[in-house]
């Protein structure tokens, strides 16, 4: 494949940024917005030509005589070569999971572009917003084409940083500033942990490419041999610390603290950054080290705990928000946290018992799952989006009603909740069945759990819905009329409701799996039956509570009063954090250290400055002024010297 | 074996050089100071004939005695009122300046009786050690030559200097 | 009785002390100056005492005199010209007043 698209679909973000950054001040908002939606459209074309040739041209180097998709580095540039191992390269890989990621990112970044157009019309800064838009789409795409791990950790760092500038975007407002800070703090401290991951792998390893240390993992835990630490291997270590950096950027707990303070930036940022890509990349890090996990069962069952208990817990708290930004912040925890899970449960092998299955089921499902919850959460933000655009409020409670106002809002909303609550014929339906059997075929408590998971996605996600487009007017309505978003907004609304109606219907097993070989997605009966009647159970629960005004939702929240507090405030994880940082690290550990600081170290240095001052006190008599004192000195001093030559001398 | 006359002439010299030397430093009233630089400049210049360079001890007398004597008699007149009379010295300051001289003074006499000078060679044999006595020719030669022993560089260098200095001393003089 | 070189020297050491004495005790920086000059004299002296009794046939001391007579002119006239200058600026010539550097 020519180098030539590669470095393009790179480098029109990257150039875009600069022009917006830097050439941003001299033009016009129409002209900004105009450049930086036709640099990602042709990004996105470029990507999807990439991808397309990747998935469908049959070249050798993509695939194989015997059916199987192999992993291609476009060009792996040699950046800085610090010895003969170590080795920092900038490259382009294409396999099965980036070429499907490049579709994604660019898909979400243009619809994003698009609608912010309208959504950001009149904001202040409107061409520095589409200057860090690129900035993100660079960043993110870099990270997918990673060829090596340090590569992928330097863009993972650059899309933190763009995910701080667009959060603290409004950086007038103070919440979005301490947001901005908390993302940052928070996703910074857990990518301390993939970088001692990173150096600890490779130090054993000798190597950053991920071909190599996929390819043949079994070699790879071999070089990682014997040595353990605190009862545990290496390489288990290892992949656990370069899973804490995927817990901070895909906020799973107990790093979840900044996602939904994340909701303070632009709502189409919500959707690009903290809901379709961003965030996912932890499942895309851990799908890239897959085979390296799968050395490791201790590390997957690691990445299964914790996505199973994020995902509980962000469901629960998702049905007791009021703003309906945290809500879908919530559920995006929630999904990722079921991607997680689906890793987690895949293997390499198949199990007994599930010889129709393919190895690795749970990977391709999660992998699905990410492409499809990307569109229909993109399409929720959006639409989230259009509904703050027009009531000037985040909260549900000055909503209600709006389906006869904002019909076309109305609708794609509704489609995204149908898909994410796993109702066929919708996307969300196929890829969360996928899931749920490779569960069920690791253990059934695992399908169980999440299965329950799903029914609270489903059961938030309609209540959301209800109180939102149905429940009781507002009275406010006939003062200030709510109305459907101008078409910049409503198109990617459009056509992202229309890929979450037919994306489930991608043979999605046939482009991206574990092992690169096709394979056909069943629908099986003992796992998707169980799902949709649990979903449609709670979307029949969420119906009942919610379609009309009443004051059942009030009398059982009455009924719980703690339950419902605790949820509402996140099972107070935020003042669990605010405690351990201001009581114990701040105010007992740093306290200590600042006395230390000030009374050992900084009065040493004081002694230093206080006898060299005390001392320059008592001879600056010397330094007078007066030229008699000088000569006196000099004359002295000339006597003594030549007493001194010569008595030496004699 | 020198003759009387030059001894007895040698003793005046000295003995009025040291006594004024003493004089000018030490006496309160500042133009006394100056008039007993002058006698000690003459009598320099006095000794500079009796060692037989008569040329330098005319040149002390119009360059030092004649040219500075009148520059400093100038800035005591254009600063000092008539009466003007130096305050008598602190104690400390007398310390320094005795301590000093004295210090001063041992060194310099300690190193110069210990050190190897020919003490036995007198006025006369020295003199006629040095053959004809110099003349205005060989001073003349030696000035504006530039073979051995001979001094055109720092002729002209001074003669720069002393232009410089003619305008550093209008330039900083000058009213503002 | 000889008059040999220390005959010479010892007048010329004893005005040298004297002109540091002056030159650290006195205020006035016209007498400092005249200190100066006797401290001044009694090298030119030496050096004219050390050609005559050394080094009779040349004439190399001689010369340093000279031109040390010729430098210690400008060197005078400097020196009053500084003294005008900063007893205009002053009012007065004493050392001990002008402490600064800058006025």
């Amino acid at each position: 494949m020519d180098m030539t698209l590669p470095i393009l679909i790179l480098a029109i973000p990257i150039a875009m940024f600069l022009i917006l950054g830097i050439g941003g001040v001299v033009m016009s908002r129409k002209m900004a917005g105009i450049l930086g939606i036709l640099g990602m459209g042709t990004t996105m074309v470029l990507a999807y030509i990439v991808a397309f040739t990747y998935f469908f041209s049959g070249a050798p180097e993509f695939i194989n005589e015997f059916g199987e998709r192999l992993q291609f580095q476009v060009f792996d540039y040699t950046w800085l070569a610090f010895t003969d191992k170590l080795v920092v390269k900038l490259g382009f890989l294409l396999d099965p999971i980036s070429a499907m990621m490049l579709v994604v990112i660019t898909t979400i970044s243009f619809m994003v572009h698009l609608y912010s157009w309208g959504y950001m019309e009149g904001e202040k800064g409107f061409q520095r917003y589409y200057a860090f838009l690129n900035l993100f789409s660079f960043s993110m795409l870099g990270l997918v084409v990673a060829t090596n791990i340090f590569q992928m950790y330097i863009f993972w760092e650059l899309v933190g940083v763009s995910s701080y500038l667009l959060i603290g975007f409004f950086y007038k407002l103070p919440s979005a500033v301490s947001a901005s800070k908390k993302a940052f703090i928070v996703t910074r401290f857990a990518d301390l942990g993939f970088l001692i991951g990173i150096l600890l792998l490779t130090f054993y390893t000798d190597t950053f490419n991920f071909q190599t240390l996929t390819s043949n993992p079994e070699l790879v835990m071999q070089q990682c041999g014997g040595a353990t630490f605190m009862g545990a291997s290496v390489m288990t270590w290892a992949m656990i610390l370069i899973f804490m950096g995927g817990m901070g950027k895909s906020a799973m707990m107990p790093l979840h603290i900044w996602l939904p303070d994340a909701m303070e930036g632009p709502t189409p940022v919500s959707a690009l950054i903290h809901a379709a890509t961003m965030v996912v990349a932890g499942v895309y890090l851990v799908a890239r080290m897959f085979p390296c996990y799968c050395q490791v069962p201790a590390s997957m069952d690691f990445v299964g705990v914790v996505g199973a208990i994020t995902a509980f817990y962000a469901a629960v708290v998702a049905c007791c928000q009021i703003d309906i930004k945290r809500v879908l912040a919530f559920s995006t925890i929630s999904q990722i946290a079921f991607m997680m899970v689906s890793l987690a449960v895949a293997r390499d092998y198949v199990p007994e018992g599930y010889h129709w299955h393919a190895p690795g089921l749970g990977y391709m499902a999660s992998m699905f799952h990410l492409f499809t919850h990307a569109m229909f959460k993109a399409l929720l933000f959006l639409g989230a989006g259009c509904l703050i655009h027009t009531v000037h409020s985040n909260n549900y409670t000055s909503m209600g009603g709006l389906r006869k106002y904002m019909p076309i809002t109305h609708w794609t909303f509704l489609i995204g909740c149908l898909a994410i609550a796993g109702i066929y014929p919708f996307s969300g339906f196929f890829s969360k069945d996928e899931m749920l059997a490779a569960m069920y075929q690791n253990d059934f408590f695992w399908g169980a759990w999440m299965t329950m998971v799903a029914g609270l996605t489903a059961f938030y996600m309609f209540r959301l819905y209800y109180l939102i487009f149905w429940w009781e007017e507002n009275p406010h309505y006939k003062e200030h009329k709510p109305h459907d978003a101008p078409w910049q907004m409503s198109l990617p609304l459009i056509i992202l409701a229309a890929v979450s109606c037919v994306a489930g219907f991608i043979p999605f097993g046939h482009y991206v799996t574990y092992d690169g070989k096709p394979y056909d997605i069943h629908l099986e009966l003992g796992v998707w039956l169980p799902s949709i009647i649990v979903a449609v159970c709670a979307i029949a629960l969420a119906t009942w509570l919610y379609a009309k005004k009443n004051d059942k939702p009030a009398r059982m929240r009455a009924a719980l009063p703690t339950l419902w507090e605790a949820a509402h405030r996140r099972f107070y994880w935020d003042e669990m954090y605010q405690f351990v940082t201001h009581k114990i690290i701040f105010g007992m550990i740093c306290r200590s250290i600042a006395w230390f600081d000030r009374h050992v170290i900084d009065a040493t240095m004081d002694g230093f400055a206080k006898v060299t001052q005390k001392a320059s006190w008592q001879i600056r008599g010397m330094q007078n002024g007066h030229i008699q004192a000088y000569v006196a000195w000099y004359f002295f001093g000339a006597i003594a010297l030549a007493a001194v030559v010569w008595f030496a001398l004699s | 074996m020198d003759s009387v006359g030059n001894i007895i002439l040698y003793f005046v010299v000295a003995i009025s050089m040291v006594v004024f030397a003493w004089m000018a430093v030490t006496t309160t009233k500042i133009l006394r100071a100056a008039t007993y630089l002058l006698f000690t400049l003459l009598s320099t210049a006095i000794i500079y004939f009796q060692l037989g360079f008569e040329f330098l001890g005319a040149v002390q007398i119009a360059v030092y005695a004649g040219g500075i004597m009148v520059l400093i008699v100038f800035a005591i007149i254009l600063t000092h009122k008539p009466n003007d009379k130096a305050a008598p010295l602190a104690a400390h300051r007398q310390l320094i300046g005795v301590s000093a001289s004295v210090c001063g003074a041992i060194l310099l006499l300690a190193a110069l009786f210990t050190m190897p000078l020919p003490g036995n060679v007198s006025l006369a044999e020295a003199i006629s050690a040095g053959g004809p006595a110099i003349d205005m020719h060989r001073i003349g030669t030696a000035l504006v030559g530039s073979e051995k022993y001979q001094y055109l560089l720092p002729f002209e260098a001074v003669s720069v200097l002393l232009l410089a200095c003619i305008i550093g001393g209008v330039v900083i003089a000058r009213k503002k | 009785m000889d008059i040999s070189i220390l005959y010479y020297l010892v007048p010329s050491v004893l005005m040298f002390v004297f002109g540091v004495y002056g030159f650290l005790t006195r205020k006035n920086m016209i007498a400092m100056l005249i200190s100066l000059e006797l401290m001044l004299n009694s090298a030119d002296l030496n050096f004219v005492i050390f050609n005559r009794y050394l080094f009779p046939g040349s004439m190399d001391g001689m010369m340093f005199t000279l031109f040390a007579i010729a430098i210690a002119a400008a060197e005078t006239s400097i020196a009053i010209a500084l003294i005008i200058n900063i007893y205009r600026a002053v009012g007065n010539t004493n050392v001990t007043d002008i402490k600064q550097l800058k006025f």
